[in-house]
């Protein structure tokens, strides 16, 4: 399809009874399709990098590279991963997010805080507190403790904004049914977090398949590494590319069951009025045991990269803040961080303004591309970006563009999910209210519209923001020679096993993102809310 | 629904007067879907206009087309003389056009008095600052709005107050025609009446030409004193509140402009026979068989009559009581045994199985039989 078919009739220019200037909408919304579609192929760019590789490579060879013991072991090891920390990460999310919400346990409203920290410590920094505390940890069990102490917030923190906003009178019919708690619980509440878990289970699956320091930290081979490991090896040979097809698979397929799980179900209120408060449940003598729970939790996805990161700081002693080296990174990551956080959220701009104020199928297109793009590792985004740079504009390759493209197209989809939550708090009719006012098109749309949505776009520009202070896989695949930033150079230093040289970027990871954790935490109980 | 004594303004709409806003054939479609087939409406200055129909019938498609947001597939829009969609093109902005929304549309960034001027030219200096200010003093108490509410942010008021503030924001430009797009719906009864009313005397106080939306027929025979009635994409009727409600020009008109009795009747000349005996039609258009329709407040019960019916029940509503009543077959006319609903103010007058005499006050309006 050319990019002039994909523009919907609706968009063309209208026809007119008489000659007279046609009114032009705001922002010329004939430009943003051009533009949105623009970014959409772009964003296909990795998916379409791995089809043409497998074509390219040939029928024969594919079979020989995927069809072989290593790839078995690879997806045994991956897949058994999955199915390990999925339903461990599902318990404590589901557990926790309950206690937090729904029960009168002591100090609950610190608890939300506690259960959704976690989030703050990279993978990476975990694994390495974790190796670093016991050095004999290693092979799955060690990565199944790592990915569940590091991404179960993924599953709690959705799940608890949920069950805030459930309606209790849904609970209480049920129990004015006959139904006990627990039945209550398990036939009414479970089923209505349906959509929350399932949302929370993809992103810790795509965690699992893409994640590739805290793996590789405790010689943990997934595919992701493998890839890694071969392209340090061989650049871009066939079997890395073959690895990142079949990866690519994986992540698609759990796409799939994650919309199969989902469904088109709804679980909105059902009528008007204000929603009552849930009534907690009384814990009584059991409040002990949940309390040892949570603080056993509490320890070990919090208490232990603390602990071991701080002890490390002691251990380093001064020797470790080398200015002229600690200085630098930061500057770099800030450099990085904030470039890459803006860019990606003028770039959602198009696809957020379209899919909220001209939702069709065009729109509808745009987040299918956006949805497959996010489930793209970051080994593959890079693995694409360095192939397309070298053949297709070799000037650039090994240039922060390239780096920073590839941070726009990994972490578009957060930008796009707080721009859309922005542009919707400004409905068209301020915007025709500001024009029957007197204001020409564009200043009813700055004034109105870029200044109601300008909350949601900060927050987007925040958590970008962190992202890129946190990745790493993309990172050392794509920076340019001699850049060294707060989670490449603690790469580099736990890599030489300098754990105390590393203690320092460690800190300052946590430490950038602990604010952003607690934005991202406040937005999930808004967004639970629409 | 009781027809109102015209109050004086609604006499304007008699006036001859050059028409203040006129479409032509005006054709929009979104999609597939045309959402107007070719409306010509006229409006005279300083008059009411209301546009009513069920939803879905185009009417605030109408409207935003008269107010800009929209340009028209084909047909012309004129303001004041002057052309403004169609062979020439004016934008929103520079309309002089004032639109009140559903919910008021009020910006929430902003508090209640500088939602007010936003509209004004905004002015740097103490003296243009001091005249906003006043301006907006001014137009709070026009509303009848508390000076103090100018502080608040929009969510801090209550629903009516917030679709004051609108009209109050609409009003600041003084604008030649104030276009309200069902501003009164999202309120709930009581103040729905009262902030209808207090809306109605700002405008007619300002002599403002407005449009109101609605898909409520009691606001639009109440606030006008042009009424349309709107249905699938066209105009299937303009004129009087009175003329509209007792002489809807079809079928459907009249049901939806409110309840209806509907009987077959033989029509000759202008008289119609029908189970409620001979009732006078004017303007007859078709003659023979025709289906008669009459208003429940024109169908009285009386002490004595010929025309007979049995109560089959009632629905208590308090000032007045609903009653379904089977009319008597009356030998050598048309019909008989239909069962007819009409209203009456005292309940203990009519009980299931009574026989009462009935009364036809008026005239009725005859339509084709299908």
């Amino acid at each position: 399809m050319s990019e002039t078919q994909l523009v919907p009739a609706k968009y063309r220019e209208p026809k007119m009874a008489g000659g007279g200037t046609k009114p032009r909408p705001p922002l010329g919304v004939s430009t943003l399709v051009i533009l949105a579609t623009l970014i959409a192929v772009f964003s296909l760019v990795p998916l379409g990098y791995v089809i043409y590789m497998t074509v390219a490579t040939g029928w024969d060879t594919v079979v020989e590279l995927i069809v072989r013991p290593r790839v078995g072991e690879l997806l045994l090891n991956t897949i058994l991963l999955v199915l390990v920390t999925l339903p461990l990460c599902l318990v404590l999310g589901v557990g926790g997010a309950w206690l937090v919400e729904r029960t009168n346990l002591h100090g609950h409203r610190w608890w939300a805080l506690a259960l959704a920290a976690p989030l703050a410590i990279p993978a990476f920094v975990n694994s390495y507190a974790w190796a670093s505390t016991i050095p004999s940890l290693a092979g799955l069990g060690a990565g199944t403790l790592i990915a569940t102490l590091s991404y179960f917030p993924l599953v709690y923190i959705p799940v608890a904004a949920t069950l805030g906003r459930l309606d209790p009178a849904i609970e209480q019919s049920a129990a004015s049914l006959g139904l006990g708690p627990w039945a209550v619980f398990f036939r009414v509440v479970l089923p209505q977090l349906r959509i929350a878990m399932a949302g929370g289970s993809l992103l810790v699956a795509l965690h699992l398949l893409s994640e590739y320091g805290a793996f590789a930290m405790i010689r943990f081979d997934t595919f992701t590494t493998a890839i890694m490991i071969q392209f340090q090896s061989t650049f871009n040979g066939a079997a890395g590319n073959m690895l990142a097809s079949v990866l690519v698979l994986l992540c698609m397929l759990l796409l799939l069951a994650e919309a199969k799980t989902r469904g088109n179900a709804r679980y909105s209120r059902v009528g008007s009025g204000v929603q009552g408060l849930a009534t907690r449940l009384r814990l009584g003598r059991h409040e002990i045991a949940a309390q040892l729970a949570l603080l056993a939790l509490f320890v070990l996805s919090l208490g232990v990269p603390l602990y071991s990161v701080v002890r490390w700081l002691v251990a380093g002693g001064a020797a470790i803040w080398d200015p002229t080296e600690f200085f630098p990174a930061l500057a770099q990551t800030m450099g990085y961080g904030l470039t890459g956080a803006l860019v990606t959220c003028v770039v959602a701009f198009p696809m957020a303004f379209l899919a909220v104020r001209h939702p069709n199928w065009f729109s509808k297109l745009l987040e299918l591309s956006n949805y497959i793009t996010s489930s793209m590792p970051g080994i593959v985004v890079g693995l694409a970006f360095v192939t397309v740079a070298i053949r297709l504009v070799p000037g650039i390759y090994q240039s922060a563009y390239v780096l920073l493209a590839a941070y726009v197209l990994l972490f578009l989809p957060r930008a796009l999910v707080n721009l859309r939550a922005g542009l919707s708090q400004a409905p068209r009719e301020l915007e025709e209210a500001a024009r029957s006012l007197g204001r020409s098109p564009a200043v009813a749309f700055f004034r109105v519209t870029l200044r109601l949505s300008a909350p949601a776009a900060a927050g987007g520009v925040a958590l970008v923001f962190l992202a890129i202070v946190n990745e790493l896989t993309a990172t050392l695949l794509l920076a340019p020679n001699g850049t060294r930033t707060l989670a490449t150079a603690f790469w580099a230093k736990s890599s030489e096993i300098d754990y105390a040289g590393a203690a320092p970027y460690a800190l300052l990871m946590i430490l950038i993102s602990l604010p952003m954790t607690y934005l991202l935490f406040q937005q999930s109980k808004k967004a639970a809310g629409q | 629904m009781t027809t109102q004594i015209p109050q004086a303004h609604k006499f304007y709409g008699l006036m001859p007067a050059v028409k203040f806003l006129r479409t032509s054939n005006l054709v929009k479609s979104f999609g597939n879907k045309e959402v107007l087939k070719g409306v010509d409406l006229a409006l005279n200055e300083g008059g009411t206009t209301a546009i009513v129909g069920p939803s879905g019938s185009g009417k605030t498609t109408l409207l935003r087309l008269i107010a800009g947001f929209e340009n028209p597939d084909s047909g012309t829009i004129e303001l004041n003389n002057r052309t403004v969609a169609g062979d020439a093109w004016v934008p929103a902005h520079k309309r002089e056009i004032g639109y009140v929304a559903q919910d008021g549309a009020l910006f929430p960034h902003l508090s209640v008095a500088q939602n007010i001027a936003f509209g004004l030219d905004r002015s740097w200096n103490v003296a243009g600052r001091r005249a906003n200010t006043r301006r907006v003093a001014e137009l709070l108490e026009m509303v009848s709005l508390e000076a103090s509410m100018g502080e608040r942010r929009p969510h801090e008021i209550s629903g009516g107050q917030q679709q004051r503030v609108a009209l109050a924001r609409a009003l600041a430009r003084k604008p030649k025609l104030m276009l309200l797009d069902e501003p009164f719906s999202a309120l709930d009864a009581g103040l729905r009446v009262a902030t209808r009313k207090a809306v109605a005397d700002v405008l007619l106080a300002a002599e403002i030409t407005t449009i109101l939306v609605t898909h409520d027929q009691g606001e639009a025979l109440s606030f006008a004193d042009q009424v349309a009635v709107m249905r699938g994409g066209r105009l299937a009727q303009t004129g009087t509140p009175f003329s509209v409600y007792t002489r809807p020009a079809d079928l459907d008109t009249a049901e939806f402009l409110g309840d209806a009795v509907m009987l077959d009747a033989l029509l000759q000349g202008s008289l119609a026979t029908c189970s409620l005996g001979g009732i006078p039609v004017r303007h007859a258009t078709v003659q023979g068989r025709v289906r008669l329709m009459l208003r429940p407040e024109q169908i009285r019960i009386t002490a004595e009559g010929p025309i007979k019916g049995t109560v089959v029940d009632t629905v208590f509503f308090g000032p007045e009581t609903t009653v379904r009543i089977k009319l008597s077959p009356v030998p050598g006319l048309v019909g008989g045994g239909e069962i007819i609903t009409i209203r009456h103010w005292n309940a203990s007058m009519a009980r299931p199985g009574m026989e009462l005499n009935l009364r036809v006050i008026g005239e009725g309006v005859a339509f084709a039989a299908e």
